[in-house]
């Protein structure tokens, strides 16, 4: 039996929860951190808390981040403006289990917009994945700026009921030696519950 | 600009909340997902950096402590594919597991079993250009669990997949061929038993190394893109 045969007997591998045992051998030192000291474009932390239904602090989860750079660009030979990248240090990708209180961090910058469906535009964003135990798969949301003119005409913030729009909106926090910081809490249910997304 | 997106999973994904595995009452969503479009953001991903992103490769995780590990030595290898069977290379395979008595070596593992000090149960490379993956470990054993009354998880390893790109990202188990735990196990039952099966790895002669250690083989499928341009969900 050719492999695209079985392949399409077996289908696609279903996910499964990454439980909480993952620490030792997911997470990396520095995994946090998107950023040299030369890297381009204005530096920013992200954090926020992973809370539960009650808010109770989640501290066995894991957030995933993806985004481009301060150009907009995304390392990726798929990105069709992959070949003017300049800044080859910056890949745009993290990794950051929660801590004792259930927050992540990451140190990053901030994105620039990239094209969207047809001719639009998105808003910077940056892509979330969490992950944890009693989390059968993957959740995805995303983290956008308060301060974006862009976010008005996101196409992928259109698509969410305007009231809950809030829930991936980041907030601007005190910023730490210089730099912004924004947050965004990522709550399982309750009345401020996270849109998560079907990609 | 509109982009080739990725085969949906629907089919073969458990569903966030399933209340025989208690701890997805209180962290699955109870909002219904929001569907978007896959754009630039979803097809583009960390592809090909595993050299830069992760720590040392680990294929042969019987060699990581001073002395060889305590239990049965085994071969675990396939390959990562898509779903129209097209080989996903240089992408990153994360795997962690338990030891020989079913004990993690993670400080919140509290199972009344021995650590192995020659075994830390985590490994990592990158497929090669036919998307093949080898590792060497020893059997995990099964443990208990605070589920319900009487909880053992099956036998499993865990996989870690990035694929092309965020959207093809993927977690799942390893199971073992003849584990009677797996279709009692809340975790595997999520999962419809059809697709269930993908989970569970197949003994394999070839494999096998004469004198030395059993072979199991666990392809692995991720979504692929689809060949034309769907229509968009608005």
């Amino acid at each position: 039996m050719s492999h695209i045969q079985k392949a399409l007997t077996h289908g696609l591998t279903p996910w499964q929860t990454v439980g909480p045992f993952f620490h030792y051998a997911l997470p990396w030192e520095g995994g946090n951190t998107l950023v040299g000291s030369d890297v381009s474009g204005e530096k920013i932390v992200l954090i926020g808390q992973v809370v539960d239904s009650d808010g109770a602090p989640i501290p066995d989860a894991m957030v995933e981040i993806w985004q481009a750079d301060a150009g907009g660009y995304y390392h990726h030979p798929d990105d069709p403006r992959h070949a003017e990248i300049k800044d080859r240090d910056f890949i745009g990708f993290g990794r950051c289990p929660t801590d004792e209180e259930g927050f992540y961090r990451f140190e990053t910058v901030r994105p620039g917009p990239v094209s969207g469906p047809g001719n639009s535009v998105q808003a910077p964003h940056i892509a979330i994945g969490l992950f944890g135990r009693g989390l059968l798969r993957r959740l995805v949301t995303r983290a956008y700026f308060p301060d974006s003119p862009l976010n008005e005409a996101d196409p992928v913030l259109g698509l969410i009921t305007p009231e809950r729009v809030a829930t991936v909106i980041a907030s601007a926090e005190p910023p730490v030696d210089g730099i912004p910081v924004f947050r965004l809490d990522l709550r399982f249910q309750g009345d401020c519950e996270t849109v998560f997304f079907d990609v | 600009m509109d982009v080739l997106p990725y085969t949906r999973q629907i089919l073969s994904e458990p569903p966030s909340l399933y209340p025989a595995y208690t701890s997805t009452v209180s962290r699955s969503p109870r909002q219904p997902l929001v569907t978007i479009p896959q754009t630039l953001t979803e097809v583009t991903g960390p592809m090909a950096f595993g050299d830069r992103l992760f720590r040392p490769p680990v294929h042969d995780m019987t060699r990581q402590g001073k002395g060889e590990p305590l239990g049965e030595r085994i071969i675990v290898s396939g390959r990562i594919l898509d779903d129209r069977g097209r080989p996903v290379p240089s992408t990153v395979v994360e795997i962690w597991q338990c030891n020989a008595a079913g004990r993690y070596i993670h400080k919140k593992d509290q199972h009344d079993a021995p650590l192995d000090p020659n075994f830390t149960g985590q490994g990592r490379i990158t497929t090669d250009e036919e998307g093949r993956y080898r590792f060497i470990t020893i059997k995990p054993g099964a443990y208990p669990w605070r589920n319900h009354h009487n909880a053992w998880r099956p036998a499993h390893i865990h996989f870690s997949l990035l694929g092309r790109g965020f959207a093809t990202r993927l977690i799942t188990q390893m199971y073992f061929p003849g584990d009677p735990l797996i279709d009692i196990d809340p975790i595997a039952c999520a999962v419809p038993p059809e697709a269930r099966q993908r989970m569970v790895s197949r003994f394999d002669i070839d494999t096998t190394e004469s004198g030395w250690a059993l072979g199991y083989v666990y392809d692995i499928v991720l979504r692929g893109r689809n060949e034309t341009p769907m229509e968009n969900v608005k």
